[in-house]
């Protein structure tokens, strides 16, 4: 089988957003895989483990996101593809990013029977590319899935739906986003991680790649960046339990009126 | 010309879900005086017809039939291109929830529409209307704009404020009949698997009880559960809660997991780590119940118990009960 993972590296989760000139300054920042991309990658790694194939994992991005292909790479996937917008200046939005993934996939020999993407990222979170990838690939695609298992060109998955699960029924070739609960991410482990480093890496910059630039033109604009108005610690109660716990059934009642 | 816009409703078993009428508003925010129609898919759409006409709806289209009443992507697809087709909408507004999410990237994708999801806020300067979106799970936000072009939005449930409902309202109600041949359709639902304790949706729910590593264990919920039925709220958890597995990771609140806005957010064990703030921070009042009373929880809560949440909560219980009706 070949599959192919779609990842961005984003922020850890535990760093906190601080704005420079307007913009989130990546100053001392740590970056990682997006956690729900790791989840895809290791599911494209147990897929493999037992059926078989090859892992191609794609990131677009500056020259950093290489250190989280490379990690992918370490995890077990087999090749990587960069494609690199350290000097662009155009501005990309989820309808660019999915037209130059397409485009990428063009330039390449295999097709793939399996698409897995991360159901969103941490950072923008607008869980788009993937099903706007699936549309413009023509194929289907199931998003927030936490389980599937292949038999031929079928797949059975199992879709997370605001805490119910579906079973689905659906064929190859397919894309899927991953949801939180499909696997536990394993580490890479020393050898895999220095396996890595002789992995084959391909690099395309967009001029390399057959779009015009109307097709990636964005379709959105990015006005203004802020930060949320700073929480101040509020109320902190005083008496025994009982008193603590009328006090404030009576202030969230009378004071904030949210009851 | 005057504008229009197209707002394609959302219901959950049947019932039209409270992000719809959400969405009339912001269509009648982005456009006053200009049309708005509704779409609504599934049996007996035709009963929801006043509801959304006196919220704001100028036209109703209704694809009444039965094969809509569970979702399925390419279903939807078709059923949406075919309205989107009809209408030609300059602006298209709908929930992010699960069939939101789902099928707008994939019509946006189809039409080449430019699309901004999850939008908190929509205001608008002279002809131009900006969407404000959390980023990095609203550690940050983010204003932005289309290039010309059809605008599509998602809304997120619970922010967008209702305007006010005017029952002498009318609306041109239309029908629609969108064929669907069943050997298209690439994906089977073939089972569903209810796990949500309750039926009240996290991501829309007035209030959240949400239980961290204090809660200690799976039955250290139960108490929680408990508080969430008498307020009829949603339960909740933080990551650590999910990952010590006392409970399913699709209660998970924080920058991976849901985010949540609700009007009363009841934080009980759960320390305050920035990964689980960023996911509730925007709640409107904020209640911390922690043993520990230099949690950072506290710096952002509005009120603070520091106590045993195995003795604060059941008593909080107790005393609401006498306070509020049974839901």
């Amino acid at each position: 089988m070949n599959f192919l993972v779609c990842l961005k590296q984003t922020f850890d989760t535990e760093e906190k957003i601080v704005l420079k000139n307007g913009q989130i300054s990546e100053e001392a920042v740590e970056f990682i895989i997006n956690p729900y991309d790791e989840y895809a990658v290791e599911e494209a790694i147990r897929l493999k483990e037992k059926h078989g194939g090859e892992i191609t994992v794609l990131t677009i991005g500056p020259d950093r996101t290489e250190q989280a292909l490379r990690s992918a790479l370490a995890m077990g996937a087999d090749k990587a593809i960069l494609v690199e917008t350290e000097e662009l200046e155009v501005e990309l939005d989820e309808h660019s990013i999915s037209q130059v993934i397409y485009a990428v996939l063009q330039e390449q020999d295999d097709e793939f029977d399996l698409i897995l993407c991360g159901y969103m990222a941490v950072d923008d979170g607008s869980a788009q590319v993937g099903p706007r990838l699936a549309q413009l690939l023509q194929i289907p695609h199931v998003s927030t899935i936490t389980s599937i298992s292949v038999d031929g060109k079928n797949a059975a998955i199992e879709k997370d739906v605001e805490g119910d699960t579906e079973h689905i029924q659906t064929t190859l070739p397919l894309l899927v986003t991953t949801q939180q609960g499909l696997n536990d991410p394993r580490y890479p482990t020393i050898p895999g991680i220095m396996k890595a480093k002789r992995k084959p890496l391909t690099r395309y910059e967009l001029d390399d790649l057959s779009l015009s630039e109307e097709t990636i033109q964005s379709k959105t604009t990015q006005k203004e960046i802020f930060l949320p108005p700073k929480k101040t610690a509020g109320l902190i109660l005083t008496g025994s339990i009982e008193e603590q716990v009328t006090s404030l059934i009576e202030k969230l009642n009378k004071e904030a009126k949210v009851l | 010309m005057s504008k229009k816009v197209l707002v394609f409703a959302d219901r959950k078993e049947g019932q039209l879900r409270q992000v719809t009428l959400e969405s009339i508003s912001a269509a009648r925010t982005i456009v006053d005086d200009g049309e708005v129609t509704v779409a609504l898919l599934g049996s007996d759409a035709r009963k929801e017809t006043d509801t959304l006409t006196h919220h704001g709806a100028d036209r109703v289209l209704l694809v009444e039939d039965s094969q809509f009443d569970s979702y399925i992507t390419d279903a939807y697809f078709l059923a949406w291109q075919q309205v989107i087709d009809q209408v030609k909408p300059d602006f298209i507004v709908t929930g992010h929830t699960t069939v939101g999410k789902d099928v707008s990237p994939r019509i946006a994708a189809h039409f080449s529409f430019g699309l901004i999801s999850d939008c908190i806020a929509i205001e608008r300067n002279g002809d131009e209307v900006i969407y404000t979106r959390p980023i990095y799970a609203g550690k940050a936000f983010v204003k932005k704009s289309f290039r010309p072009g059809v605008q599509f939005v998602t809304i997120r449930p619970n922010n967008i404020p209702l305007i006010s409902v005017d029952p002498s309202r009318s609306a041109q109600i239309e029908e629609l009949t969108v064929p669907i041949k069943h050997d298209l359709l690439r994906t089977i639902v073939t089972n569903v698997v209810k796990k949500a304790a309750t039926g009240i949706d996290l991501s829309e729910a007035r209030i959240v009880v949400s239980g961290g590593r204090g809660v200690k264990s799976a039955e250290g919920f139960q108490p929680l559960q408990e508080l969430a039925d008498v307020l009829n709220a949603a339960v909740g958890a933080s990551r650590g809660a999910c990952d010590a597995g006392y409970c399913d990771y699709a209660l998970q609140i924080g920058q991976t997991g849901k985010v949540v806005t609700p009007d009363l957010y009841i934080a009980c064990g759960i320390s305050g780590a920035i990964q689980h703030v960023a996911g509730m921070s925007s709640s409107k009042v904020i209640v911390a119940i922690n043993k520990d009373p230099d949690a950072p929880i506290f710096q952002i809560a509005d009120y603070g118990i520091v106590g045993d949440l195995f003795e604060v909560v059941p008593l909080l219980t107790k005393e609401l009960k006498k306070l509020l009706p049974p839901a």
